[in-house]
């Protein structure tokens, strides 16, 4: 599959996460945030992680206004698929391609660590390769993760199956470490084309640096 | 013809320059001096840039191995890591300024680490931190204040490393009252490099442009090399000014930019801005290549308006660079950096002068040779001598003080903030960015990355026992070595290298400066007999307030090389039913130890002395035995001895302990003995390992598994040792919120 990664000024997770998709056989690009449009032959966008702008406004703020942002949210009302992970996550809701919002961490200091998740939806070509209840270890590394939407929206979001990950811990209980509304680690969009999550499976491939378990997540994208 | 400032003297007091000092200025120019030019000898001249107190016993370090590719006198010290690639690395402080605004102090500490590192055209791929803080327990305003520093400084260096997207992997925390007046904040980085394309800081080729880039020039840090030379005072606090402001989103684009440029072939020269800023990297620059230069003071980017040239020499604003290009380069360069959005400039060029001529809109304002300037600053020969308090530590031992039975003595040493976890601090870093990290933090001893490039890892670690370095500098400056690379070789990596941050007191106290000289010729010792060389490192004098001095602090950080990033080994438990052994000879060694200071409240005694065969011997042997396959984990024996070590590895993995150790006095499970480790290895491999360990003392002392920690009389359910080692450190630091 071809993967075009974004890179914002202040984006730091690009390399990382071209070198993943590389590692598990795709074609990944780097798309600088002065283009306005997303290669036609593209399968993925994947909006990488990092601190855009500095993070020095609200995370992701400034960064929605950026032209390729532009050429993003036309890909996805094409539905091209798009995945955020981490400062990704936050950008999107900012752009209002995913419901909710990213606050600072209840405890507001920035949390670097291994946190699991449990998978609550499969029904998506994110987590397709999982089982609901599947429990995976990912790195977490933020300091504005604690998702937030309305209570009505959020009924709404379980109703459509969008809430798609959950923190826990080992077990599969929940276990909430930056206090996220129903301790939410990853949602959709309505139309199941748009992903985002605070924890980063592009760091999560090899056994060497800890856990492999993001293969699944990553390949699901990847055409049957 | 200058003539002498109106007010001179009062000029050169508030620069800190002596009368004597002024009078080589004056032979030096021919003339008096302006008031630019004032400013600028007395950035180059402070103790911070010149080293004018230290340099008499740095020149002989050991420097040279087949593998250093560039030693001291650079950025960074840079080695050969195989496989065309290159570590490059180095370690500063930035003590004066986190005291003063904890969170801007360490962040700029970061972000200046940093710049050394690409400015070498290293990618950073991994920083370590070193920290210093006085009595947090205290229970007054003291304590609090601690306890704030600690929480600024963490934040600091979290801020900024994770914008820069370089993960914090380890680093050492340790808490003495001598750091209630100067906290330390040793910051360390490491970045890769191909060993054929190092860039160097130097300024030559008669003509060539000097193109200044990155962010824009203020007022911020006016001064702050020569605040930094001084002691502090209760007035201190008024020097906040002084302090640098961070912005590690302009850095991580002046990286970027930065590597993007040393793609091409247009870059002859690059250094820093750090300390005393635009003064130094120019003069440093061009010293370094004998030449002279010119600049015109009115082009560099501005952020304030009316601004002089005395402040755009001494401002110490971050994030800058300065550059010596190659002719007709101009205009590509500049085009990167406008990419990146920076502000970059042609601010001069080289000549064959041997001056620096400064122009503010056509006119000269300062030209002073720079030869002098930067390469013949004074050299001090300052007195030394052996501090009063030395004589007593040397007649107090552990028998002076009552007998304390293991149990009691065990609870208390594994609640001490030296041992428990510091979770609270490194979860606040980000460790894993990049995706390299085997062993980040928490993860004991040394910390790991892979190197994607050659498939090999990177082993380093940051170390100093400042009660060692107390009661005996010279053993405690070459213990520090010998721990950084014992806790490298435990990963399986070969120590090759270190560089230092050397914290002291106050120079002009000749019992400090003895500190300083024994700690040098105690790093010169060790590393040469550990083959170690020394590739850079940093001075951090005056570490005083009210006429107290820190304990003698030589902070060693040892990089070490695994050509297989897959036989990395780890610090803890691997498996319950393996075997542990203890390698190494436990003596009755109390000296500076963990256990007098946490039952007596005292730090004295005298230090065993030093086998550097039998601590070259164990780190080669735990490198070939875990070539071979045949250990499941290795850990150094040091602070709070083998039962402190046991108990660290069980909390950490969840697996308990039951263990017997031969011991001549009971109290001996928590001496300090040097040249130890305890080394794990499944059953099967036993008989090979045991055979490999023999000659250095090598006693099976138990078992890995369980529910509890026992050693000897000691025992702790690991539920209740969990608790201790994971709890501790957040409710101290959290206690004021």
């Amino acid at each position: 599959m071809n993967v075009a990664i974004t890179l914002f000024p202040g984006t730091n997770c690009d390399t990382d996460t071209q070198y993943a998709f590389e590692k598990l056989g795709h074609k990944a690009t780097i798309l600088w945030h002065k283009e306005r449009t997303i290669p036609a032959n593209t399968d993925l966008v994947v909006i990488a992680g990092g601190f855009s702008y500095g993070d020095y406004l609200r995370s992701g703020a400034i960064a929605r206004f950026s032209p390729i942002v532009e050429g993003v949210i036309a890909h996805a009302n094409k539905g091209g698929k798009v995945l955020g992970i981490c400062n990704g996550f936050q950008i999107l809701t900012e752009a209002r391609l995913l419901p909710g919002a990213l606050k600072r961490n209840e405890h507001l200091h920035f949390i670097s660590k291994h946190q699991h998740v449990r998978v609550e939806n499969n029904q998506n070509d994110f987590l397709r390769l999982l089982k609901v209840g599947d429990v995976l270890n990912l790195p977490i590394a933020h300091a504005d993760g604690n998702y937030y939407a309305d209570a009505q929206t959020i009924a709404q979001m379980e109703q459509k199956g969008q809430v798609l990950l959950r923190y826990s811990d080992a077990s599969g209980a929940i276990s909430n470490p930056n206090g996220s509304v129903g301790a939410i680690a990853g949602i959709c969009n309505e139309t199941k084309n748009v992903f985002g999550l605070m924890p980063h499976p592009e760091r999560a491939i090899e056994i060497l640096l800890g856990s492999d378990d993001g293969i699944k997540m990553l390949q699901g994208f990847a055409s049957l | 013809m200058q003539q002498p400032l109106p007010n001179l003297p009062e000029i050169l007091a508030k620069h800190k320059l002596s009368p004597l000092e002024y009078d080589s200025i004056k032979i030096i120019l021919g003339r008096d001096a302006n008031l630019v030019e004032i400013g600028i000898f007395s950035a180059m001249w402070s103790e911070h840039c010149s080293y004018k107190s230290s340099k008499k016993y740095l020149s002989g370090f050991p420097t040279k191995a087949p593998w250093v590719i560039q030693g001291p006198g650079e950025n960074a010290g840079v080695i050969d890591i195989g496989g065309g690639m290159a570590a490059v690395f180095k370690m500063e402080s930035h003590n004066h300024p986190s005291f003063i605004e904890p969170y801007q102090g360490a962040a700029t500490g970061v972000g200046g680490i940093m710049r050394d590192v690409f400015t070498m055209g290293a990618r950073p791929v991994a920083s370590l931190n070193a920290l210093r803080f006085g009595d947090v327990k205290r229970d007054d305003a003291i304590g609090a204040h601690q306890r704030y520093l600690v929480r600024g400084v963490v934040e600091g260096i979290g801020g900024y490393g994770n914008c820069m997207g370089v993960p914090t992997i380890g680093g050492e925390t340790s808490f003495d009252s001598c750091y209630n007046g100067n906290i330390l904040v040793n910051a360390f980085t490491l970045g890769l490099a191909k060993a054929d394309e190092i860039f160097y800081g130097r300024a030559e080729g008669i003509g060539n442009p000097v193109i200044y880039v990155g962010a824009k020039t203020g007022r911020d840090g006016l001064g702050g090399a020569v605040m930094s030379s001084d002691s502090f005072t209760d007035a201190s606090k008024s020097l906040r000014p002084t302090v640098q402001v961070g912005d590690p989103f302009t850095e991580k684009l002046l990286l970027e930019a930065c590597l993007e440029l040393f793609k091409t072939d247009y870059v002859v020269g690059i250094q820093d801005m750090g300390a005393a800023g635009l003064t130094s990297s120019s003069f440093e620059m061009a010293g370094r290549s004998g030449s002279g230069m010119k600049m015109h003071l009115d082009q560099v980017p501005a952020r304030e308006e009316g601004m002089q040239p005395y402040e755009f020499m001494l401002s110490e604003s971050q994030e800058r660079m300065l550059i010596c290009a190659k002719k007709g380069s101009e205009e590509a360069i500049l085009k990167i950096f406008q990419k990146w959005d920076l502000d970059a400039a042609i601010i001069g060029e080289v000549t064959n002068t041997g001056h620096m001529e400064l122009f503010w809109h056509g006119q000269k304002v300062a030209d002073v040779p720079v030869q002098p300037v930067s390469e013949e600053a004074p050299i001090l020969d300052r007195p030394t001598q052996e501090p009063a308090y030395i004589a007593k530590v040397r007649t107090t031992s552990i028998d002076s003080f009552p007998a304390v039975d293991n149990q009691t003595a065990f609870e208390k040493l594994a609640s001490s903030l030296e041992v428990v976890d510091k979770g609270w601090i490194y979860t606040q870093y980000d460790s894993m960015v990049q995706t390299n990290t085997i062993k980040g933090g928490g993860s004991l001893d040394a910390s790991v990355i892979r190197v994607k490039e050659t498939g090999g890892a990177l082993a380093m670690s940051a170390d100093c026992n400042v009660r060692y370095c107390y009661i005996d500098p010279f053993k405690g400056a070459a213990a520090a070595v010998m721990e950084s690379g014992r806790n490298v070789a435990m990963t399986g990596a070969t120590p090759k290298a270190i560089t230092d941050c050397l914290n002291f007191g106050n120079p002009q106290n000749p019992e400090v400066m003895w500190q300083f000289a024994q700690s040098t010729y105690g790093i010169k010792e060790a590393c040469a007999k550990l083959n170690t060389p020394v590739t850079g490192g940093n001075v951090s004098l005056y570490n005083e307030t009210n006429g107290v001095s820190i304990f003698p602090t030589p902070a060693i950080a040892m990089v070490g090389v695994n050509p297989d990033a897959t036989k990395t080994l780890k610090s803890s438990f691997q498996k319950a039913g393996n075997t542990l052994y203890l390698v190494g000879k436990t003596g009755d060694d109390f000296g500076g130890s963990l256990y007098m200071k946490e039952l007596f409240d005292t730090v004295a005694g005298t230090l065993p002395a030093i086998d550097y065969e039998a601590e070259l011997a164990l780190w080669n042997m735990v490198i070939e035995a875990n070539a071979k396959g045949l250990l499941a984990s290795a850990k150094d024996v040091s602070a709070g001895g083998v039962a402190i070590v046991l108990a660290k590895m069980a909390a950490v993995s969840g697996l308990g302990v039951e263990a017997t150790m031969k011991v001549a006095k009971p109290r001996e499970i928590f001496a300090e003995s040097f040249h130890r480790a305890i080394i794990e290895v499944e059953p099967k491999n036993a008989a090979a390992f045991e055979a490999m360990a023999a000659k250095l003392g090598c006693e099976k002392i138990g078992t890995v598994g369980g529910d509890t920690l026992r050693l000897n009389d000691i025992s702790m359910s690991l539920a209740q040792l969990k608790k201790v080692y994971y709890t501790t450190f957040a409710s101290v630091i959290n206690r004021d919120l």
